[in-house]
């Protein structure tokens, strides 16, 4: 490894989404040199995703960034991390070797999928999945759409569909009424969030927002045709060209896990400055607890300021903790009803790389045992999908993590593989 | 307005529009079986670009003269 040339910096941030984009920012405006290593084409993340123009606020933060000095590399992909102060990075198809004195995780969130018969058919995507596509340029006019699942994200990204001239069909909340109401009657004492949410809802009036109502399956012949939806009493079918649906998010930890950072109730333990439980290495964003933008401004900024040797502001201290009690709500309001448990078949997929069906799968294997067994969790994803199927489906915790947690090329393996002695 | 350029998918000259995504670029012309996640996670988009398999369509960029091989 000694031969690879290495990027060397201050503090090294991975995640280019709000999280990481704000620790970059606080980090280098406190002086420190700074690299930023991002996987898509353009930092900005999820919620940020833009083609031609980032949406306010992003075009401050990202203008920021770029006044800031910190230097970003984009479509790297950090597959390990010998040590909390090297990073191993595939960019370019080699191998970008990273040596910091800080490290700041951003690495923030996926969707959660959930199995149900006819969730392999073409045209069946995420929620955020559908978004990003539709952001990257995919034209969705005139497509009959069903958005699905749980999840605020479901309400945003009915409104970008139904703009773009996709015909919503229905939106669908697993989360019954009587959770989500008091949720909404909480968000009058947040004005602007509010009308953040009624903004949404004008987007696709044309549609109906439906609670409680969830996807028993899908079903079509070369492409998904038609969705049965149910209430749990009444089941009826909906025709659709696209299905967006998925069960809110969970954080990426793979890198965390990878680094012994202690991660509890599916979240990075997070000090007061945003440290994690390895010395020198922070975490920002969804790692710590899903809680959106605001909150991943928060934290990243705190992280960032921490790695520079700066204090946080008390103002900065609130608002984060304004973030994590509305992310507590988000979680309970939002929380996952049991009859999803029920939904695949013995035939469904739930392991989409390998090809594993859920009937192949004995609920009381550990992950480990599911894994040797039937291959469950070894393809490309490496887990990422089946397994936050398998942990609410049953109970299966992630298993351990080992390198690379990217895939990447046996060429970068090995020249990497000195580092393990 | 929006500057327009050709890649070739599966052998076939298709314009599209520049800046956008493999994944959307493949989504526009109906070709292949769309991504689940779109955002590099589920590995479900993987092509051959320009001869490099296993390529994330949805986090690689269309540029002009791009070889996309979705088969294989």
């Amino acid at each position: 490894m000694a031969d690879l040339p290495a990027d060397v910096a201050d503090v090294a941030v991975v995640g280019g989404g709000p999280a990481g984009v704000a620790a970059a920012c606080a980090a280098a405006e406190a002086g420190r040199n700074v690299l930023l290593l991002d996987e898509a084409p353009k930092p900005g993340g999820q919620i940020w995703r833009h083609r031609t123009g980032p949406p306010q606020p992003a075009r401050e933060w990202l203008a920021r960034l770029t006044a800031s000095g910190a230097k970003v590399v984009s479509q790297a992909s950090v597959f390990d991390a010998p040590d909390p102060r090297t990073l191993c990075a595939e960019h370019e198809g080699g191998v970008l070797r990273v040596r910091c004195e800080k490290l700041i995780l951003a690495t923030g969130a996926r969707e959660r999928f959930l199995p149900f018969p006819g969730w392999t058919l073409p045209n069946v995507l995420g929620v955020g999945g559908a978004q990003a596509l539709l952001k990257a340029g995919a034209d969705f006019s005139g497509r009959r759409v069903v958005v699905a699942g749980s999840g605020p994200l479901l309400l945003p990204v009915a409104a970008s569909l139904a703009g773009a001239g996709a015909r919503v069909a229905l939106v669908a909340e697993q989360a019954p009424l009587s959770r989500l109401f008091p949720f909404v009657a909480r968000l009058a004492g947040s004005p602007g969030k509010l009308a953040e949410a009624l903004g949404y809802r004008f987007g696709f009036l044309r549609s109906p927002y439906r609670t409680g109502v969830w996807v028993r399956s899908a079903a079509g012949q070369e492409r998904v045709e038609e969705v049965e939806l149910t209430d749990g009493n009444r089941t009826w079918r909906e025709a659709c060209d696209v299905l967006c649906c998925a069960y809110g998010l969970v954080p990426n930890l793979e890198l965390a896990a990878l680094l012994g950072c202690a991660v509890r109730s599916g979240a990075v333990v997070e000090g007061e400055s945003q440290e994690t439980t390895v010395a020198g290495v922070y975490s920002a964003g969804e790692l710590g607890g899903i809680g959106g933008v605001d909150l991943a401004l928060a934290t990243g900024t705190i992280a960032g300021l921490a790695a520079a040797g700066r204090a946080a502001p008390p103002p900065l201290v609130r608002q984060r903790e304004r973030g994590r009690r509305l992310a507590q709500r988000l979680a309970a309001t939002f929380s996952l009803r049991p009859e999803l448990r029920s939904l695949p078949s013995a035939e469904t997929i739930v392991c989409r790389c390998e090809d594993v069906s859920f009937g192949a799968l004995d609920p009381g294997w550990s992950p480990r045992q599911a894994k040797l067994a039937t291959r469950l969790g070894m393809g490309p994803c490496q887990g990422r999908v089946c397994g936050a199927a398998c942990e609410f489906l049953f109970g299966w915790p992630a298993d351990t993590v080992r390198p690379p947690v990217k895939p990447t090329a046996i060429a970068n393996l090995i020249a990497t593989s000195e580092a393990h002695g | 307005m929006t500057e327009r350029i050709e890649v070739r998918i599966d052998g076939r000259t298709v314009e599209v529009e520049a800046g956008i995504s493999v994944s959307a670029a493949l989504w526009n012309a109906g070709v292949g079986r769309g991504p689940l996640c779109a955002m590099g996670i589920c590995f479900e988009c993987r092509v051959t670009i320009d001869g490099v398999r296993h390529r994330r369509a949805c986090t690689t960029t269309v540029a002009p003269g791009l070889e996309i091989a979705t088969g294989g």
